[in-house]
C-alpha cells in the first residue's frame, strides 16, 4: 500500500460533502475517525460516516433550539450536544443511537462545552454567566462556578486535564481547577471586544477556544477591529495567549482583512493553527504558522464557515457551513 | 442609523432657541401662526398621556412580539406564555410577558418602508414618506391635544440615549416641539447662577417682558412669538427644575428599574408622566442587527425588558395606566430570513408593535402573520392606522383637522383610520 500523501495545507481541497438543507451550526469528528457529527438550525443533531456514506438523525426531540456545541467523548462512545435552549444532551452512540441523559444546564443559552481528556467530566458555559461541570456518565451536577460578569461564550480543558479556561463576551478569561474552583484570572483577549459608543452595545466574545497540544498556549477566536458592529464590519481574529501569564503572544488576522468572525480554531499536530471564518467576506479556512500573524495559506469556502473539526489523524478538516452543507477538506495534494 | 441627530451644538439652550426659531419660521411658511385646532376641547387638560418607547434600528418582531419557534425563520429563541392566556412572546421578554394583561399587540404591520430615515418619519408622523407637506410628529399632536393652557411644563419631552428624532412640531409651532433631555439630565442651563437672587431674576424677567411687549406691539411676527414663548418656557423650567431630576426618585426604584441607562430613562419617564407631561418618548438603541442578530437581541432586549415592564407595572399600580397610552415601536421590523451572518435585515412587510393602556383593549392581539412570518394574513395595517389609533385611544378625533393660515390640514392621514378592534 502506498504511503499517504504528506500533509500540505497549501494543497487543501474538498474531499466530500453532505447536504442537509438547513444552515448548520456545529460539527465534531469522533476520536476514532469513523464519524462526523453535525447540528443545524432546525434543532437537530446528526452523525454520518467520515466518508459521508450514510447519515443518520440522532433521535429527538432533545433540543428545541440550535445545538451549537458538539463534542465526542474521548472513547467515542458518546456525543455531547449543548443548545441555545440551555440543555446539555449526552447521546449514546450504540446501534441504535439514543439520548442517554439530558439536563437543563443553563438559564438561557448554553454557548460552549468541552469534555475532559479522561472523559469523566463535561464543562459547559452560558448566558447565565456561569461555568458548570457535569458527570459524563449520568449528567450529575458537579459544580457551578460563577465569577464572569458577562455572558460566557466558550470553555476549553487544558490538555493536562487538571484545569479549564473560559472566556466571556468582554474577552475576560478565567481559569478553574478540575473541580470548578477558581484558580486565577487569565488575562483578556482584549482585541476581541469593544464597547461601541455609537450603538451602545458590547461587541465581542470568544466564539471558540483551543489549546495548543503542549498546553503552553491557547487560541481564542472571534472578531476584531470592528467599525460597524451591526453590519459585522470587522475581521476574524485569533488571540494567541501564553498560558503561563495570560499575555497575548500574537494576534492572527487575515492578510487581506476580509470581514467576518473566527468561529472555529484547532491546533494541528504538525505544528500550525487552522481556523474557519464566516461573515461579510465569505467563508475561509486559514492556516497560520507559529510566530506569524498572517496566514501562510487561505482557502475560500463556498459559504460562511460556522464550525470546524480536525480529523484525529490530522489529514482532514470538517466544516459546518451556513448553506446547510457539511464539507470535508483534505490537507494534502489531490491524487490522480 | 440615527437619522435626525444633527444639532449644531449640544446645548439644550441652543436647541430651545433654534427650535423656537425654526418652529416659528415653519408656522410663518404655512401661512401664519397656528390657530386653535379643531380638537375636542374635552381633551385638552384631560390628563391623557402617551408614553412612546422607540426601539431604534428596527427591533426584530420574531425576537419580540411575534415569535415563530421551530420554523426556518424563527431563530434560536423559544416563545413563552404571557399573563394573557394564548398570547406568547419571545423568551427574551420574561418581565414584559408578565404585564401583557395591560397591553395589546399589533401583529399586522405591513407596507412600511425598509429605509431607516423614511421609516422613522412614517412612524413619527403617521404619513407616507416623502410627504408633500411637513407635518407634526405624534408627540407634538398629542401635546397640542392634551396640554392644558396653564400647564407649566413642556408637553412633548424626548428622553434621549442614542438615536431619536427632533420632536418635529411643524406648523403647530414651538410650544409643541420636543424638548430633548439628553441622558435624562435636566435641561442644561436651568440652574440660576449663584450670584443671581430670585428677586433679581424676577425683576429681570419683568423688564424683558415689558421690552418684549413694547417691541411686539409694533413688529409682531411668528419669530417674535417664538422667542417670547422660549423665554417663558425657560423660566417655567427654572422654577420646576426638580421635576427633571431623576435622582430624587427613591434608591429602591433605581434598583427596581436597573442601573442601566434605559432603566434610568424609564424612571425619568415615570416621573414626567406623574407630573402630567402629555407626551414622553424614550429611545432605546440599537436594533439594526444585520449581523449576529441573536446575540445583539439578547443584549438589547435584556436591557429593555425589565425597566419597561417595571414602568408598565408602576403605571398600573399608581392608577396612571388608565390615562396613559403606552406604545413600543420601531421604524420597521427585520427579515424573517436569517442571513449567513446570523443577522436579519430591514423588513417593513410583516412586523409588530405594542400598544397598551389608555383606550386600548387589554390583552388584545390584532393582525396575524403566516407560519414563517413572511406575510400578514389578517388585518394588515401601517403607520397611518397606528397614528389614528393612538389619537383615538386618548380621545382625539383623528379625522379632524388643524386650521392653519386659512387652510384645513388633516390631523392624521385621511386615507387611513384607527384600528378599531384594538380600541377599548
Amino acid at each position: 500500500m502506498a504511503d499517504p500523501a504528506p500533509i500540505d495545507p497549501a494543497a487543501t481541497h474538498e474531499t466530500a460533502s453532505h447536504k442537509h438543507g438547513r444552515p448548520l451550526v456545529g460539527c465534531a469528528w469522533d476520536p476514532a475517525g469513523a464519524w462526523i457529527a453535525f447540528s443545524a438550525e432546525d434543532a437537530t443533531v446528526h452523525r454520518l460516516t467520515a466518508a459521508m456514506g450514510a447519515a443518520a438523525d440522532l433521535p429527538g426531540p432533545a433540543h428545541d433550539s440550535w445545538p451549537w456545541a458538539l463534542r465526542f467523548s474521548p472513547d467515542g462512545t458518546r456525543l455531547f450536544s449543548g443548545g441555545y435552549d440551555g440543555r446539555l444532551v449526552a447521546w449514546s452512540l450504540g446501534e441504535p443511537a439514543a439520548a442517554a441523559w439530558l439536563v437543563t444546564a443553563h438559564d438561557g443559552w448554553l454557548r460552549g462545552l468541552a469534555v475532559s481528556p479522561d472523559g469523566t467530566t463535561v464543562a459547559t458555559c452560558g448566558n447565565d454567566r456561569t461555568v458548570k461541570l457535569w458527570r459524563g456518565a449520568d449528567g450529575g451536577a458537579l459544580a457551578t462556578s460563577p465569577g464572569h460578569e458577562s455572558h460566557v461564550y466558550a470553555v476549553a480543558w487544558h490538555p493536562d486535564g487538571q484545569r479549564l479556561v473560559s472566556c466571556d463576551l468582554k474577552g475576560f478569561l478565567k481559569e478553574w481547577d478540575a473541580a470548578g474552583a477558581p484558580v486565577r484570572d487569565l488575562g483578556r483577549a482584549e482585541a476581541l471586544w469593544k464597547y461601541d459608543t455609537q450603538f451602545r452595545a458590547d461587541i465581542g466574545g470568544a466564539r471558540t477556544i483551543a489549546f495548543r497540544a503542549d498546553g503552553a498556549q491557547l487560541a481564542v477566536g472571534g472578531i476584531t477591529a470592528v467599525t460597524n458592529a451591526f453590519a459585522g464590519i470587522g475581521h476574524p481574529a485569533v488571540c494567541l495567549l501564553d498560558h503561563a501569564d495570560g499575555k497575548q503572544a500574537l494576534l492572527l488576522e487575515p492578510k487581506d482583512k476580509q470581514q467576518g468572525v473566527c468561529w472555529g480554531v484547532a491546533w494541528h499536530p504538525q505544528g500550525f493553527w487552522v481556523s474557519v471564518a464566516g461573515g461579510g467576506g465569505g467563508g475561509w479556512l486559514r492556516f497560520f504558522r507559529p510566530g506569524e500573524a498572517g496566514e501562510f495559506h487561505a482557502l475560500k469556502l463556498p459559504a460562511n464557515g460556522r464550525s470546524l473539526a480536525l480529523s484525529p489523524d490530522g489529514r482532514q478538516v470538517a466544516v459546518a457551513l451556513a448553506d446547510g452543507t457539511l464539507r470535508t477538506y483534505g490537507l494534502f495534494a489531490k491524487t490522480a | 442609523m440615527p437619522a435626525f441627530d444633527s444639532p449644531a451644538c449640544g446645548s439644550a439652550a441652543h436647541r430651545l432657541s433654534r427650535r423656537a426659531l425654526l418652529g416659528g419660521m415653519a408656522a410663518a411658511a404655512a401661512g401664519g401662526i397656528a390657530a386653535r385646532p379643531a380638537l375636542s376641547r374635552t381633551v385638552a387638560g384631560s390628563g391623557k398621556r402617551v408614553l412612546q418607547i422607540f426601539l431604534h434600528g428596527g427591533v426584530s418582531q420574531l425576537e419580540s412580539w411575534d415569535p415563530k419557534p421551530g420554523t426556518a425563520t424563527g431563530g434560536p429563541f423559544r416563545a413563552i406564555p404571557t399573563s394573557v392566556p394564548g398570547i406568547h412572546v419571545s423568551e427574551l421578554l420574561p418581565f414584559t410577558a408578565r404585564q401583557m394583561h395591560h397591553l395589546g399587540l399589533v401583529r399586522g404591520m405591513a407596507g412600511g418602508s425598509d429605509d431607516h430615515g423614511r421609516g422613522q418619519r412614517e412612524m413619527f408622523s403617521g404619513r407616507d414618506q416623502p410627504a408633500p407637506l411637513d407635518v407634526p410628529d405624534l408627540g407634538a399632536v398629542v401635546a397640542k391635544a392634551c396640554l392644558a393652557d396653564e400647564f407649566p411644563l413642556p408637553g412633548h419631552v424626548l428622553i434621549r440615549g442614542a438615536g431619536g428624532g427632533p420632536g418635529n412640531a411643524s406648523y403647530l409651532g414651538p410650544r409643541y416641539a420636543g424638548v430633548i433631555m439628553e441622558d435624562a439630565k435636566p435641561p442644561a442651563f436651568t440652574d440660576r447662577p449663584a450670584g443671581l437672587s430670585a428677586e433679581a431674576e424676577r425683576r429681570r424677567a419683568a423688564l424683558r417682558a415689558r421690552l418684549d411687549a413694547r417691541f411686539t406691539g409694533r413688529r409682531r411676527t411668528a419669530d417674535t412669538e417664538a422667542y417670547t414663548f422660549s423665554h417663558e418656557q425657560a423660566l417655567d423650567l427654572l422654577d420646576r427644575r426638580q421635576v427633571f431630576d431623576v435622582s430624587l426618585e427613591p434608591e429602591r426604584d433605581h434598583d427596581r428599574y436597573g442601573r442601566s441607562e434605559f432603566g434610568r430613562h424609564c424612571l425619568m419617564a415615570r416621573r414626567l408622566l406623574e407630573h402630567g407631561v402629555p407626551f414622553v418618548q424614550v429611545n432605546h438603541s440599537n436594533y439594526d442587527t444585520h449581523f449576529e442578530n441573536f446575540d445583539f437581541h439578547v443584549e438589547q432586549l435584556g436591557e429593555f425588558d425589565r425597566p419597561f415592564a417595571t414602568l408598565v407595572e408602576d403605571l398600573a399600580t399608581r392608577g396612571l395606566l388608565d390615562d396613559t397610552l403606552v406604545c413600543v415601536m420601531s421604524e420597521f421590523g427585520r427579515t424573517p430570513r436569517i442571513n449567513a451572518g446570523y443577522g436579519r435585515d430591514h423588513w417593513g412587510k410583516s412586523w409588530s408593535i405594542l400598544l397598551g393602556g389608555a383606550g386600548i383593549q387589554r390583552g388584545a392581539v390584532v393582525g396575524k402573520t403566516n407560519t414563517d412570518g413572511t406575510e400578514v394574513i389578517e388585518r394588515p395595517v401601517d403607520h397611518g392606522h397606528v397614528f389614528h389609533t393612538v389619537l383615538r385611544a386618548i380621545g382625539v378625533d383623528s379625522a379632524g383637522s388643524f386650521h392653519v393660515g386659512g387652510r384645513d390640514l388633516p390631523i392624521a392621514d385621511p386615507a387611513k383610520g384607527p384600528i378599531t378592534e384594538l380600541l377599548a
